[in-house]
């Protein structure tokens, strides 16, 4: 299958750099997947799971919020945030939703919504952490 | 004349200094380096968050409904100089160089009849800021109690910032930080980032020929709105640990000159030491052979 270039960068560090076949990325408006010669197209992140396929590797990575851009070299997604399922800390996991929590409870009706919605996005991930579901996709 | 217990003693502090100073340098030098990882490190995202920034920009700039944290407010009335400096000194000349540099730029600015007002992000630009500027500093950001600099320091001074714009307090946002050339060469340096000076494209791109039709989900405009607060996060994330390196740069070469002037001075107060004591020897010896020579 033909590959293209991929990259995931955070502001702390480039994350992963290489060819890859398929990689299915969680859109605001819905999931999507990017096949080799995809359409030009730039998107945001809602939190959730970045699957990457080459061959018969695959990798999960969790990403919380940002872009994605797809043009004609590849496809490079900006993550606010992410990490490797194997390296998330559920603690430090909860903890961050507490915390956003409380910042809801002291933030206008708009930017609750986006929260509300953020952290309710946020929860189902935990739960799915919590099962091992995710690194079985 | 100072006495040889004096002399002694001091000879005994500039040593005690030095080697204070000689462990903040090796301090420094390992803090360094990480800072340095950390800087290049954030460098590809905001690479490919210019790159981004750009495409989407150049579409939507010149059409009436672009966001003003592109297009600007359209006045230059209110100018926001956020000014980035280190929390602690002892590194030689790194805050009072950023500064002055934000001072220069302030009081040009109020000498061509413009309002100015000043953010201060670390404790040690806002002490020299605030014996003449402080009516325009409008808040000081403490980053004291922050131990590893995060993406989510930068982001909270962004908001903030966003917010500010947003209730119309200014117009142009200047940032002022030192950029990192190498370990004894930081440069400070202005940075406009409202509205952002995005990079010029090429009038081949321009004209449409090479630039693929991009497809925007959700739309161009709700993108740019949430990609313009998170560039500028970027853009002060950069800012933060541009300058983390350089302080430490800046007090590794301070450090290094303190202990080698240490060294200088207790060479000489060594040789003074010596010719006081010979001095009181040759003198104690002459009194006891003229009193011999008396009798």
């Amino acid at each position: 299958m033909a590959t293209f270039k991929f990259e995931l960068v955070s502001p702390a560090k480039l994350l992963f750099s290489g060819d890859v076949e398929e990689v299915i990325v969680p859109g605001t408006e819905g999931e999507f997947t990017v096949l080799a010669g995809h359409t030009p197209l730039v998107s945001t992140l809602r939190p959730g799971f970045l699957r990457l396929k080459n061959g018969t590797d695959s990798m999960n990575v969790f990403v919380r919020s940002g872009f994605a851009e797809v043009n004609e070299t590849g496809l490079i997604v900006l993550a606010e945030e992410a990490a490797r399922i194997e390296d998330i800390n559920p603690a430090e996991f909860a903890a961050s939703i507490t915390a956003l929590e409380e910042k809801m409870s002291s933030a206008t009706d708009e930017a609750k919504n986006k929260m509300a919605d953020t952290i309710y996005q946020l929860k189902a991930i935990q739960t799915q952490l919590a099962g091992g579901a995710a690194s079985t996709h | 004349m100072a006495s040889l217990k004096d002399l002694r003693n001091r000879i005994a502090s500039v040593k005690a200094t030095q080697k204070i100073t000689k462990a903040m340098q090796m301090v420094a030098a390992a803090k360094l380096r990480r800072a340095q990882m950390a800087a290049e490190a954030a460098r590809p995202y905001a690479e490919r968050m210019d790159a981004i920034l750009a495409n989407i920009a150049n579409k939507v700039a010149g059409q009436p409904g672009a966001p003003a944290l592109l297009g600007g407010t359209g006045k230059d009335d209110v100018h926001m100089l956020l000014v980035c400096t280190a929390e602690r000194g002892l590194c030689g000349a790194f805050n009072s160089s950023i500064a002055r540099l934000a001072r220069d730029r302030a009081n040009a600015l109020i000498a061509a009849g413009k309002t100015v007002k000043i953010i201060c992000v670390g404790r040690k630009g806002y002490d020299i800021l605030r014996r003449i500027f402080a009516k325009q500093i409008v808040e000081v950001i403490d980053l004291r109690g922050v131990r590893q600099l995060g993406y989510d320091n930068a982001a909270e001074i962004a908001q903030k910032i966003v917010a500010r714009y947003e209730a119309g307090e200014f117009d142009v946002c200047t940032l002022f930080y030192s950029r990192f050339k190498s370990v004894i060469s930081q440069i400070p340096t202005a940075q406009q980032i409202i509205p952002p000076q995005l990079p010029e494209t090429s009038s081949e791109a321009k004209a449409g020929t090479n630039t693929p039709v991009y497809e925007y989900e959700p739309s161009e405009e709700e993108i740019l709105a949430d990609l313009l607060p998170r560039n500028l996060a970027t853009q002060v994330f950069r800012a933060l640990l541009e300058n983390a390196a350089s302080e430490q740069g800046a007090r590794m070469s301070a450090m290094d000159n303190a202990t080698r002037n240490a060294g200088d001075m207790i060479k000489k107060q060594t040789i003074t030491y010596n010719r006081t004591r010979q001095a009181m020897i040759t003198k104690e010896l002459i009194e006891i052979i003229s009193g011999a020579e008396a009798l």
